[in-house]
């Protein structure tokens, strides 16, 4: 069995006493050495969930365990050593005045030695592409590279539990690809939780696990291939299912009776195979 | 309104060890009333571009001509408020453009600056909200205490309310959810053809670009790589893997269709419900020829 990493136990939050509630009641658990995705429509409270996992903001109701910590103040600080997080927007987090110190300010502030420090710098900058922009400014880069400086920042500092919030939205689909492949590398090495909050439906197929969020609470929780067998279901909550799904449905509709979920298109086109040679 | 570029280069921090070249020697031409996208890898230069639609940025060498208003390295257009009243863009990051203490005065700001009657602003703000699916409530809201997507949909109201006569829209549906995504692109569509706007978007997504474009710009390392009519390009998959893109996943699939079983379905923008059929069609015969 695999250890528990996150758990959140019945967790409420609003972000003031007169606001509406934008997570009721919320309970789920997320192992070690786990990918997980996180869907839901714009607003349904996935980004406020990610804030509550490094304690920019705590539940008023409920709690919340990290590594059998409960979140409170006193413990956050020892917490966010472990949690390691790519905002929505990279502007927020960039400290530093070049992009290198930007990538080692994590660093620092967690005590690595200086030599593995520069190390890291270099390690990661290339892992991203973006060696090259080592002394640039953040603010001069472009949308997709200020991604991938933030990827690279948040991978230097090795956490047990790596939050995306739609880390990757600004690039093009070959980089995205390229970075989620380097990152799931550091997560099956390090056996970390990867916690990836996103739209993009060909990411989820590969995490193993989904979370699906509708208007502040847990709407479903499991693989990929149960979450987008709910078409329908999926689109009325504003989401929708991979290409290769919508083809099969199609198929479907037009009279030939493809059994499986196909989730990618090998499986769909074996299949068809299948089919065609039985036929 | 036309917009060309002729001979563009564009370099940051110019005339200082920093000098970088993002755009370089750049020409086309899109007609008033097109839809073009532009597609290129991340820093190949698509938001330099779009910065000089409204006077953003000068071009250091070259001339942007945008209907009547001329943009070169000595000469600004003197009615550059004008242009901007008839240019609107929706940027990358859609803080960028949030500024106001609520959601309301932020849509309220571009119509307000360019001197449109408050009773006409209120109108527009009435008849937009609901175009890039806000909920009401929201107006009184700070526009920083939104989720991402929400943010994304005021900034992109704040343009529509200005009326522009060509849209300018840098990713505009990053961020947004699917059902959102999908329901922003048939609105611009919409829009586009209602209204006889000029747009341009730059996207990632190949499927959009064959969905909405009727042209389509291919960027690499700031210079143009490739231009034509969508289901021209975008189905040149060699072409676009070397500039790091790649064709739309139905194009995929029917090129891997193509090897599986040795028959080709031409790919002419068809919806997913045709390819279907044309796929039951060829199981169908092939089981009768047997
Ligand atoms: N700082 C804030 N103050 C008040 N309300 C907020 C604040 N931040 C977010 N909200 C509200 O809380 C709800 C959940 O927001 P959250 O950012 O968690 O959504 P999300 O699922 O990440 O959405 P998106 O896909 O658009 O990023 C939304 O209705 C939003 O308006
Ligand atoms: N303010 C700036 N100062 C200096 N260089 C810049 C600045 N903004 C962008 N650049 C550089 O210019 C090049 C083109 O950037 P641009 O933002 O136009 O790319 P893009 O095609 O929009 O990329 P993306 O898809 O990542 O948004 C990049 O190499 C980038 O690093
Ligand atoms: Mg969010
Ligand atoms: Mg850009």
């Amino acid at each position: 069995m695999r250890r528990k990493f996150i758990e959140f136990r019945n967790v409420s939050f609003r972000y003031g006493d007169e606001e509406p509630w934008v997570l009721k009641n919320c309970s789920f658990e997320i192992y070690e050495n786990e990918w997980i995705a996180v869907i839901g429509h714009n607003g349904s409270g996935k980004s406020t969930i990610a804030k509550l996992m490094n304690g920019l903001l705590f539940p008023q109701e409920g709690e919340i365990i990290i590594n059998g910590q409960k979140v409170n103040e006193e413990t956050i600080w020892d917490i966010r050593k472990d949690v390691g997080m790519v905002f929505q927007n990279p502007d927020n987090q960039f400290v530093g005045t070049t992009v290198q110190d930007d990538v080692a300010f994590g660093m620092e502030n967690r005590g690595f030695p200086r030599e593995e420090m520069v190390q890291r710098i270099e390690q990661n900058l290339t892992a991203v592409g973006m060696q090259d922009y080592r002394l640039t400014e953040p603010h001069r880069l472009s949308g997709g590279q200020k991604q991938r400086v933030a990827i690279a920042s948040v991978l230097a500092i090795s956490p047990q539990v790596l939050i995306l919030d739609e880390a990757t939205a600004m690039l093009d689909p070959k980089g995205r690809m390229e970075i989620m492949r380097t990152v799931s590398k550091v997560q099956e090495e390090h056996q970390i939780s990867l916690i990836t909050i996103t739209h993009d439906l060909q990411e989820v197929v590969q995490a193993e696990r989904v979370l699906v969020m509708n208007k502040g609470e847990i709407w479903d929780e499991a693989t990929p291939r149960e979450i987008f067998a709910k078409k329908d279901a999926l689109r009325e909550i504003g989401l929708d299912v991979p290409f290769v799904a919508t083809l099969t449905d199609e198929l479907k509709q037009a009279g030939i009776s493809i059994t499986n979920e196909p989730l990618n298109q090998e499986e769909l086109l074996e299949d068809l195979w299948t089919l065609h040679s039985r036929t | 309104m036309d917009i060309t570029f002729k001979n563009v280069s564009y370099i940051y921090q110019r005339n200082t060890p920093f000098a970088h070249k993002a755009i370089e020697d750049l020409s086309f031409h899109i007609p008033s009333g097109s839809f073009v996208a532009i597609i290129g890898h991340t820093g190949s230069g698509k938001s330099t571009l779009i910065q000089h639609l409204n006077g953003l940025v000068s071009p250091s060498s070259g001339e942007v001509t945008i209907g009547e208003y001329r943009l070169t390295d000595e000469e600004k257009p003197k009615r550059m408020k004008e242009l901007r009243s008839r240019v609107g863009v929706v940027f990358q990051y859609p803080e960028h453009q949030l500024f106001e203490e609520t959601v309301e005065k932020d849509i309220a700001f571009g119509p307000q600056n360019f001197d449109i009657p408050k009773a006409d602003i209120n109108k527009r703000i009435k008849e937009v909200v609901p175009k890039v699916g806000l909920q009401e409530e929201l107006l009184k809201r700070s526009p920083f205490e939104l989720s991402g997507g929400q943010m994304r949909r005021v900034a992109i109201a704040g343009v529509l309310a200005i009326k522009p006569d060509v849209l300018v829209l840098d990713e505009p549906t990053a961020g947004l959810d699917p059902r959102g995504q999908k329901e922003m692109m048939d609105m611009f569509y919409t829009m586009h053809k209602e209204e006889g706007l000029t747009t341009v978007l730059v996207t990632h997504s190949m499927e959009d670009a064959v969905k909405y474009a009727d042209h389509v710009i291919i960027l690499n390392n700031g210079t143009k790589y490739m231009e034509g009519k969508p289901e021209d390009v975008l189905t040149q998959q060699e072409a676009l893997n070397k500039v790091q893109l790649d064709v739309p996943e139905a194009v995929q699939f029917l090129q891997s269709f193509e090897k599986r079983f040795g028959v080709t379905i031409p790919f002419t923008r068809q919806s997913t419900k045709e390819i279907a059929q044309s796929i039951q069609r060829y199981i169908k015969e092939a089981g009768s020829r047997e």
